[in-house]
């Protein structure tokens, strides 16, 4: 008879040269239920999942898998996805070219002799997504469509498999409230339907929502099996994770006296040739000096787009309206003239365009200021090795050294290296896109620190664009709403609460 | 620490470094002992310098290109149409300095009109520069219809691919001045090693052991000098060989020590993060297509001077033969990664095998596929050492 357990994972350990990053971890995830994998970056949950994939094939790790009843060694993904354990990466792994029936059923398509059934591959598409998405349209180019609807199409393409077992990497991670709860709500169906959920999260207001048991990996060690709901509770969780208790996430912060505004547009407006509309319509705002102000809004409301076409202007768009900056009015032809202004952007895609992964620490850190550096002719490179050394101790970068590539580090750390890019300019105005995303409680305390720091301590202005509410409420002197391309709302910090943005990011 | 442990580890830690000249060394011992020590005479030396330094040059310029990810193909008869533009010149009478000021600013335009279809149009650089491959072909052909092959008379400029470096003063048969050359460059690269190492040193960096260090300065000390005495015991330092190396020389501190340098490998490491951080990745692209036409312009002049004339089919495949040095001496196609040193080598190590197999009476057909092979062979070695590496 079949036991209760779907998945049973016993004593794996998993170890790479100099760290073990799995030690000696008991998994065991029973049939038909949402079972929430949490823990900091770095705690081992993606190598747990890469182990079960089959993408570290047996052999190169201790321990059993018992999956359904069976023992199982996978040595390719194919063989885990062939007994039904099927995984979707956070790095969507769908082909923008093809449409939404081609993409669902690559890989096992639907044949008459030899040659595909198109006809028939198009009827099962649709079946697939009445469940799912029934206003999706199969025939569309994937390209075409949100983030959303692209993770609904990689679903629809794991149950095309008969998946028994679907892991879900931080899906909703870059989606936002709407498709997120979509999502969940997708996943419960499933349930229903008898497929069984790994769900790995670092939002833990949808783990607790959604999930029936709830693991905790911490340093490689399973430190926690919760089964009881009414241990489902925020701290609770998150003292598991850290081992401590986080009394409050965002640091203390001084009573604050804002000076002049250092930075100021009116009415401004970003046109996307490609796109072929606004992508910013109407946008007015200010930020005085020593202040942090916050962009509120919901994905796609144009927050990226508005910091982007403020910054130089690196993707072209037509702008208009009045920018000032500094007591002047100016117009940036690229991001080297606003660099030169003092301004610095924090690109929201740290690994895309943030920092060059292949490189390291210490060429990141500097590759924006380098004109500071210059001797003569030539890149003085013990002072670069001297202020990198200075970033590495201030912002507490963990790197074996500064000649490290960045793409060792961990989410965190790049992160950090990331921000003392630009440090090292000492600007007047920081925009920070998403700056915590992705990195784990430790690691954004010690961000929100800094923040507070630059601007308590050297003045500095800067702009949060973020999709975490309770980190813009946190963090922020004054928040704006976005919207649909247009500021919607400005609030103080007092009279801000999580209830109040969110009507006014979707209420438009 | 042993040294001969020491020694391993450091093999194995810069496989990738050294694995080139470990080959380079290779490809040289087995073709002296197979041509019974004519391979390493003095004379075959300086010839295969010689032979080498127009692509070479090439090869630096493409190393670049490769970088920031792009390829030029219009390389090989934009050599050989600057060449013929020279010969023309000459013949009419045009004294050298000015000719060859004319080619390279001719060559810098060429190179900088490629810079513009990529950077300002954005056309792909493979079908930008394989139009201007056919046009320049085309270009060749037109100037030399009327006369077929250009024959150069000018003694000053044949001398360029031709012509040694003059000696100070003669003792006996050895060519002073080379020697002389020869440990200027030890002397100052033990300088320049012993002041990294001290640098090192105070910022607490990794070092190699004492003898360890000693032994390498010793090491490089002898091959260079070995170099410059087989050289100086035939004719001397060749102007091709002397150009080449200046040319490889600023060009390394050019990308390694130099704000300029930095902006081209962050742009062909992540294009994106390098506009996010104000480079301003268009000037870059202008100014890698325009030094590729500055540096096609100098090949292109070595090489007409060397044949002392400008021949309708010049230029044939010398792109190929630049890419493939420039690949065989580490370049990723990925972008970012790539040193000029290296390409020098790779160019070298090309050219040993063409020189040697040549030496051996090889027939030319199956000097390519051998040529293929160790193309292949290289690239799949960098290949699976970086990836042990991370």
């Amino acid at each position: 008879m079949a036991s209760e357990y779907i998945l049973e994972m016993k004593g794996i350990t998993k170890e790479f040269p100099g760290v073990r990053a799995l030690d000696n971890v008991d998994f065991k995830v029973k049939r038909g239920e949402i079972h929430c994998l949490v823990g900091e970056n770095g705690s081992g949950k993606s190598t747990m999942m890469k182990i079960l994939s089959g993408f570290y094939p047996y052999g190169e790790y201790d321990g059993t898998i018992i999956f359904d009843g069976k023992e199982q060694r996978f040595r390719h993904i194919h063989d885990s996805e062939s007994v039904g354990i099927v995984t979707i990466y956070q790095e969507l792994a769908v082909i923008p070219e093809l449409t939404v029936y081609e993409n669902i059923f690559l890989g096992h398509e639907i044949k008459k002799g030899r040659f595909i059934d198109w006809n028939e591959t198009i009827v099962k598409a649709k079946e697939m997504l009445k469940n799912l998405r029934p206003d999706l349209d199969p025939s569309r180019k994937v390209k075409d469509l949100g983030v959303g609807l692209q993770q609904i199409v990689e679903i629809a393409k794991a149950i095309s498999k008969n998946v028994k077992l679907l892991i879900l990497d931080e899906p909703t991670s870059s989606l936002n409230e709407d498709d997120s709860e979509n999502l969940l709500r997708i996943i419960k169906n499933l349930k229903e339907q008898g497929i069984t959920s790994i769900l790995i999260s670092h939002k833990l207001k949808e783990v607790i929502e959604v999930a029936d048991t709830i693991s905790i990996l911490r340093d490689g060690k399973m430190v926690a099996r919760l089964e009881d709901k009414s241990q489902f509770t925020e701290s609770n969780i998150v003292k598991y994770m850290v081992g401590r208790e986080i009394e409050d996430i965002y640091p203390k912060r001084k009573k604050r006296e804002f000076g002049e505004k250092i930075f100021e547009i009116r009415s401004w407006k970003a046109f996307d040739n490609q796109l072929n509309r606004y992508v910013v319509k109407d946008a007015s705002m200010y930020v005085r000096k020593g202040e942090i102000v916050g962009i509120a809004g919901l994905m796609g409301a144009g927050r990226t787009e508005l910091a982007l076409s403020l910054f130089g202007n690196p993707k072209e768009y037509i702008v208009g309206g009045e920018m000032y900056f500094d007591g002047q009015k100016v117009k940036f032809k690229s991001p080297t003239h606003a660099i030169k202004a003092g301004f610095a952007y924090l690109s929201e895609d740290r690994k895309g365009t943030g920092l060059i992964l292949d490189f390291d620490v210490k060429t990141n850190m500097t590759i924006a200021g380098l004109k500071q550096l210059k001797k003569g002719l030539f890149v003085n490179e013990n002072e670069e090795i001297f202020v990198a050394e200075m970033f590495k101790d201030s912002l507490r970068i963990k790197t074996p050294t500064i000649e490290q590539k960045v793409m060792n580090l961990s989410g965190g750390n790049q992160q950090k290296v990331a921000v003392a890019k630009w440090l090292f300019i000492k600007p007047k105005l920081l925009i920070l896109d998403e700056p915590t995303r992705g990195i784990d409680v430790g690691a954004k305390y010690e961000i929100y620190t800094l923040m507070n720091r630059l601007v308590e301590e050297e003045g500095m202005s800067i702009i949060m664009i973020s999709s975490e509410l309770p980190e813009v409420l946190g963090m922020s002197d004054r928040i704006y709403v976005m919207a649909g391309g247009k500021i919607v709302a400005e609030l103080r910090r007092e009279e801000a609460t999580q209830e109040k943005i969110m009507h006014m990011a979707v209420d438009y | 620490m042993g040294f001969a442990k020491e020694l391993g580890v450091l093999l194995k830690k810069n496989i990738r470094e050294y694995g080139m000249y470990i080959a380079l060394g290779a490809i040289m011992i087995i073709f002296t002992i197979l041509t019974n020590g004519l391979f390493f005479s003095s004379r075959n030396i300086s010839n295969l310098f010689n032979q080498m330094g127009y692509i070479a040059v090439l090869a630096v310029g493409m190393t670049l290109v490769i970088v920031i990810r792009h390829i030029d193909l219009s390389v090989g008869f934009m050599a050989g149409f600057l060449g013929a533009i020279a010969a023309r010149m000459l013949r009419d009478g045009m004294p050298v300095l000015p000719t060859i000021l004319i080619v390279i600013g001719l060559g810098t335009v060429f190179g900088l009109i490629n810079g513009f279809w990529v950077a300002k149009v954005g056309l792909p650089s493979f079908v930008a520069t394989l139009a201007g491959m056919l046009i320049f072909r085309g270009a060749l052909l037109v100037f030399t219809q009327s006369t077929g092959t250009i024959i150069i008379s000018n003694e000053a400029f044949n001398n360029i691919g031709n012509g040694y470096i003059p000696d100070i003063f003669k003792i006996g048969d050895v060519h002073f001045l080379t020697l002389l050359i020869g440990f200027a460059i030890i002397l100052l690269y033990i300088i320049a090693e012993i002041k990294t190492r001290k640098n090192k040193l105070k910022y607490n960096f990794e070092v190699l052991s004492l003898h360890m260090f000693v032994l390498k300065l010793l090491f490089i000390s002898a091959i260079i000098f070995y170099v410059f005495w087989t050289l100086a015991n035939y004719n001397g330092l060749s102007w091709t060989f002397v150009i080449t190396l200046i040319i490889t020389y600023v060009y390394h501190v050019l990308t390694t020590k130099t704000v300029l340098g930095r902006h081209i490998y962050a742009v062909g490491g992540n294009p994106e993060a390098a506009k996010l951080s104000g480079i301003d990745v268009r000037k870059i692209t202008f100014f890698v297509f325009g030094s590729m036409g500055f540096l096609t312009a100098i090949s292109g002049i070595l090489y007409t001077s060397r044949l002392q004339s400008a021949t309708p089919d010049a230029g044939t495949l010398f792109e190929l033969d630049a890419i493939a040095a420039a690949y065989v001496g580490g370049v990723s196609a990925a972008g970012g990664v790539g040193k000029v040193m290296n390409s020098l080598i790779g160019a070298l190590v090309m050219a040993s095998l063409i020189n040697g197999m040549n030496l051996l009476g090889v027939g030319i057909s199956l000097q390519y596929i051998i040529r293929g092979g160790v193309l292949i062979a290289a690239v799949v070695f960098d290949i699976k050492t970086r990836s042990k590496v991370s």
